[in-house]
Parts: C-alpha cells; sequence; structure tokens
C-alpha cells in the first residue's frame, strides 16, 4: 500500500492543463524526485497534495486516508519547505521553528525542547535569537528544513529547497538533506528541475512533462532505460543522441557511450559510426566531440560524444573518425510516438 | 538620429532633480509654510480680524484658552473622534482588505464602490450625512422603525452623545476607503510563501492574521494610522458641516472652535493660538510613526 497516493490527478487552470492524470505511488519511506522542466506541472502536483490547490479532478490519498475532499492542509500532516524558504521574517529562527508546534498548541516545555532538538540536528542551535535577514542563505535554508522537521509530519514536500543556495553550497546541503531524510525516514516528495539533483537525492524519480508523469524509477532506470525520447533528452547532460535508424525506429545512444572504435577491444557486440568532427571543447575532466554521422544511417545528424580524459586519442576538427557504440548501449525508439522499445516490445 | 554631444539638462541630475522639486517646494512654502508662520505670529498677537495689527501680548491667547473649558471640551473631543474612528478604520480596513482580498464575482465593482466615499467632495457627502441624521427625516430612524427595533426616536443633532456618535460615524465612513486600499496595498506584497507557510504549519485563520499576516502589515497600517490621525485631528468640514459645534457648543473640536473664535469671532490671535495648538503633538505622533514604521521594515 502506497502512503501518498494519486488517482487520476487532473488540475486544470482555465484550458492549461497543469496536471493531467497523474496515478503516482509513493513507498513509506521513500525519497521521491519529481522532476521535469518549469511548467511541467511538477510544482502543481505537490500543490494539491499539500492542500494549496484545489485538484480539478482526481483523488489524493495519504497513509490511506483520502484527503483532498476536505481535510485541510493542516490536517494533512504534512511539513513543505518553499524554494524561498518562507520565514516569517518578523520572528526570530526560535519562533519559526516554534510556529508548527504552537499551532498545535503543544506545552511551552515541550516547544522548546522540540525546537532544542530540531535545531541541534541542523547545527543551528546558536542561530535561535537571529531573524531571518540577519541569516544566511545557508542558515536560512537550515531553519526552513528545522521548522519542517520540529512537528515529525508524516510527509516533507519540498519545493526546490536548495536552488538558492550557491553552487558550493548546494552540494553539501544536498548530502545532508539525504542524510537526515535516511535518518528521520519519512516519506518525502521533492520538487526541482535540476537532473543532478534528482539523481543524486532520490530513491525514485517520476519524470514529468506537460502536466504527464513520463517514468517513474529508480535514477539508474530512468537514465539508463528512458522510458521515451522526453526522458532521453532531458536527463543526462550532454543529452542522449538521437538518431534516425530505419524508417520507424530512432536509435538512442549516451555521448559517454559513444567512444573511438579504437578503444573497443573487439568488434563483437559493437556498432560503429564515421564521425566528422565539427568541433571538440576540452572540459578537463573530459573532451567534448560535436560532429555529424557521415554514413549506416541517414547522414548529417548532430551527435556528440563525450570522451574521459583517460582516452586519449588525438582528434582534430574537420577530420572523419570511426567512432562505435556497444550494442547493449543502444535504445530503440518508436518513430511515432517517441516510446522505447525494450525486451522485444517492439 | 541626433546624438547629443554635449551634457543636456537630462544628464544633469543634480540640477533636474532641484528644478522638478521646485514647484512642490514653492507649494509647501508658500501654502503651508506661509500660513504657518502667520498663525505663529498672530497667536502671539492681539490681532482681530478688523484689524491685523501686531500688537506682542506674549502667551496671553494661550493662557486664556487653556483655561476656558469649552476648550478643553474641544480638545477632548478632536481626541475622542481621532481614537475612536482610527481605532474603528483600522479594524475595518483590516478586514475590507481581506474581503477585496477574496476572488468573487463583482469584485471590480465593490472595490470602485469602496473608493466612493473618499472621492466624493466633502459637502456632497455632508448633505447626504445630514438626511441620514436629519432630525424629522434620518433614514436610520425610520428604518429603525419599520423593522420594529426602534421605539423611541433618536434626535441625532440634539443630543450630545448621538452627535458625537454621527460625527464619528462620518469620520469612520470618510477614512475607511482610503485605509483599506492602503491595507489591501500591503496584503498584496506579503509574499504568498508566508501565508502558506503559515497554512501548511498549521495555523488557523486567527493564528495566521495576528502571528504572521497583522505583523507584516504594521508598517503599512501605520502609515495609514498616521494619515487617519492627521485628517481626523485636523478636520473642520465634518463637525462644521454637521452640527457647527452644537448642540450647547458639545461637539467643538479645535479646528471649529478656532474657526468659530478667529474667524466668526475675529478674535484671530485666539483662532492662531487654538488652531495650532495640536502642532506640537502631531508632529510628535508623525515622528513616532515613521520611526515605528521605520523600525518595522528594517526589522531590528
Amino acid at each position: 500500500m502506497a502512503y501518498v497516493e494519486t488517482r487520476n490527478l487532473q488540475k486544470y487552470f482555465g484550458d492549461v492543463r497543469a496536471v493531467d492524470g497523474v496515478d503516482l505511488a509513493v513507498a513509506e519511506g521513500e525519497l521521491i524526485v519529481l522532476l521535469g522542466p518549469s511548467g511541467c506541472g511538477k510544482t502543481t502536483l505537490m500543490r494539491m497534495i499539500a492542500g494549496l490547490e484545489q485538484p480539478t479532478a482526481g483523488e489524493i490519498y495519504i497513509a490511506g486516508e483520502r484527503v483532498d475532499e476536505d481535510i485541510p492542509p493542516r490536517a494533512r500532516g504534512i511539513a513543505m519547505v518553499f524554494q524561498s524558504y518562507a520565514l516569517y521574517p518578523h520572528k526570530t529562527a526560535y519562533d519559526n521553528i516554534a510556529f508548527p508546534l504552537e499551532a498545535l498548541r503543544r506545552a511551552r516545555s515541550f516547544i522548546r525542547d522540540a525546537v532544542q532538538k530540531a535545531a541541534g540536528m541542523f547545527g543551528i542551535g546558536h542561530l535561535l535569537g537571529r531573524r531571518p535577514r540577519q541569516l544566511s542563505g545557508g542558515e536560512r535554508q537550515r531553519v526552513a528544513l528545522a521548522r519542517a522537521v520540529v512537528r515529525s509530519p508524516r510527509v516533507f514536500l519540498f519545493d526546490e529547497p536548495l536552488s538558492n543556495l550557491d553552487a558550493k553550497l548546494r552540494a553539501v546541503a544536498r548530502f545532508e538533506l539525504k542524510q537526515f531524510q535516511r535518518q528521520l525516514g519519512t516519506t518525502t516528495i521533492y520538487v526541482t528541475h535540476d537532473q543532478v539533483e534528482a539523481m543524486g537525492l532520490g530513491d525514485r524519480i517520476a519524470v514529468m512533462d506537460r502536466g504527464k508523469v513520463r517514468q517513474v524509477g529508480s535514477p539508474q532506470e530512468v537514465y539508463e532505460n528512458p522510458a521515451d525520447t522526453f526522458v532521453a533528452t532531458f536527463l543526462g547532460s550532454p543529452p542522449m543522441n538521437l538518431v534516425e535508424w530505419s524508417g520507424d525506429t530512432i536509435l538512442g545512444f549516451r555521448p559517454e557511450n559513444f567512444l573511438p572504435k579504437a578503444v573497443f577491444a573487439t568488434d563483437d557486440g559493437v556498432v560503429s559510426f564515421r564521425l566528422r568532427v565539427r568541433e571538440v571543447e576540452h572540459l578537463g575532466a573530459s573532451r567534448l566531440v560535436y560532429g555529424m554521422l557521415e554514413e549506416r544511417v541517414r547522414t548529417d545528424q548532430p551527435v556528440i560524444a563525450d570522451l574521459p580524459v583517460t582516452i586519449r586519442t588525438p582528434i582534430a576538427e574537420g577530420e572523419v573518425y570511426d567512432f562505435a557504440v556497444a550494442r547493449r548501449a543502444l535504445r530503440h525508439f518508436d518513430a511515432r510516438t517517441g516510446l522505447g522499445q525494450y525486451d522485444g516490445a517492439t | 538620429m541626433a546624438v547629443f554631444r554635449h551634457r543636456t539638462l537630462a544628464d544633469r541630475e543634480d540640477l533636474l532633480g532641484r528644478l522638478m522639486l521646485a514647484p512642490a517646494m514653492a507649494y509647501v512654502l508658500l501654502l503651508v509654510g506661509a500660513p504657518l508662520v502667520l498663525a505663529l505670529l498672530l497667536s502671539f498677537s492681539a490681532a482681530t480680524a478688523g484689524s491685523l495689527s501686531f500688537s506682542w501680548v506674549g502667551l496671553r491667547n494661550f493662557a486664556t484658552i487653556v483655561s476656558d473649558p469649552q476648550f478643553h471640551s474641544a480638545l477632548s473631543n478632536t481626541v475622542l473622534f481621532t481614537v475612536v474612528s482610527q481605532a474603528l478604520v483600522v479594524i475595518l480596513a483590516t478586514a475590507g482588505a481581506f474581503v477585496l482580498d477574496a476572488a468573487f464575482v463583482g469584485r471590480r465593482l465593490v472595490r470602485f464602490l469602496i473608493l466612493l466615499p473618499w472621492a466624493a467632495p466633502v459637502s456632497l457627502a455632508a448633505m447626504a450625512w445630514t438626511w441620514i441624521f436629519d432630525s424629522t427625516f434620518s433614514v436610520i430612524n425610520w428604518t429603525l422603525k419599520v423593522a420594529g427595533v426602534l421605539h423611541g426616536w433618536f434626535y441625532w443633532f440634539g443630543d450630545p452623545t448621538l452627535a458625537k456618535i454621527a460625527i464619528i460615524a462620518v469620520h469612520v465612513w470618510r477614512t475607511f476607503p482610503f485605509a483599506t486600499v492602503i491595507v489591501l496595498a500591503g496584503r498584496a506584497s506579503i509574499p504568498r510563501d508566508i501565508s502558506e507557510a503559515a497554512v501548511i504549519d498549521g495555523a488557523g485563520f486567527w493564528r495566521k492574521l495576528f502571528q504572521v499576516e497583522m505583523p507584516l502589515l504594521l508598517p503599512i497600517v501605520t502609515v495609514a494610522v498616521l494619515f487617519g490621525v492627521v485628517f481626523t485631528s485636523t478636520d473642520l468640514g465634518i463637525v462644521y458641516l454637521l452640527t457647527r459645534g452644537g448642540p450647547y457648543n458639545s461637539t467643538h473640536v479645535l479646528a471649529s472652535l478656532a474657526f468659530q473664535r478667529g474667524i466668526l469671532g475675529a478674535d484671530l490671535g485666539q483662532g492662531a493660538a487654538i488652531a495650532l495648538f495640536l502642532l506640537p503633538v502631531l508632529i510628535v505622533v508623525a515622528a513616532a510613526m515613521l520611526r515605528l514604521a521605520r523600525r518595522t521594515e528594517v526589522g531590528t
């Protein structure tokens, strides 16, 4: 039994189908990431689960209880961390964290202990007397997390909580977030448009596009076996190469699997291509090779190869080289529907 | 297109700034500054409407009014009308802003109607109000009568208490739209995330209102109250048009008393002294409120 579940959930804003029939099942204790480009409906989906938006149609269940009809946000047992953190600017960090407990009318001593514990968890015990504007971005984010944790909610909802942090801090914060989520074991729904964050954090990722969930799976699954061409190109940087293969099939392969033929020990299980190189970018740890396929498939299709620095084959712009992909790294998609073809499902 | 190779007036911000401020400065100096200085001078003189000769009498005018029971009643009325009407305005304006913020059919029309009293000329409005409070035709009385609630009769301007209530009601009616619009603007400036966070954190309507929204609205409500206090405490029109200070001079405020003594009674010196009496108080109120607003804004 899923802990948080949506059934055919829909939200229309006028003619815009922000969320268009989403069936999502989140297991207890799981951290699921809703990933997609902006406007894909991920935030609206989360807001409906929170109770901040009323669904146009469909059902939402939390811990087996139907909540979408008349359970207000405060009774859903959820805590949310907003992208802006949404701290109360006129309250100290202590009062911010204490607020959910005060709303529950807990005893003063209980609140004091709980706030201290939550603050200790995020190492902000010494900042409790300060107001939000006296805190750095990272500190505010911790206060927001402590406020979410303090009343032991059934579900955490995170709406891009790391996107206002600078890049260096974000990596650390991501690690810490995962640590504490594991530690608490609280079911978590995490919204982001950042695939690195999604891959790093999620037990599972739900990739969304235009109001629909395109694929749900572990980070590895959605990366290696994308359900369709959207998922294939949305995940991965640079994205998966898609080339026309035959009339009704599109061939996909990841840039990091597209390497000079000389790298492969044998010809067995390898599909090779002629690549005319247009440009080479040196990125330090790797080289990005931009080029056009010359034969085997329709010519002049742009592809990218991502060569790790360990491959030292010299490559010059304007020249033609033999490149290859291991057959097991090739993915096939239906040219009309864009859907992936797996296990002879063609 | 021609390029101006030399600095034009538009490039000279220092000069341009002064130039653009000049009309406002002239307005303030001529129409506010000069009369204020004149009033100050008059309040220390025995000038009358008949002769503008400045015979210095020192603080005599102030001494006279301070020992005048009529002045005491005008002063306490001014304070009473201001405090009660502004307290009501703050409550009503906050409630009004919440109502107008909610989405409902006809919201634009209601917003327009609410703003109307602010735009209506005070004399026109006062005529409507004199009818509403008329001793014979009062619509309030007739409505209550027909509804079977009222058994006697309210002589609105014949009874000091009723007259005061009437004046306060008109003050509230007049300041309410402006304050509502200010609070509405203030509400719109509260980030939606913060209100939503309060909802998710489990706050009910009142907790959200008093612990989250009101504190964030405080600076802007303060500004609304500041304006309301200044407008109400210095207002001459409403008292003068409704009751002329009656019955038995019981509803005079400082402004109407100053007008009666200084213009109608021709004692310019005493009129000026009465009119100036509130100035230091208003300056202190204004300074205190602006400080409070600033403190809340900066959040220290």
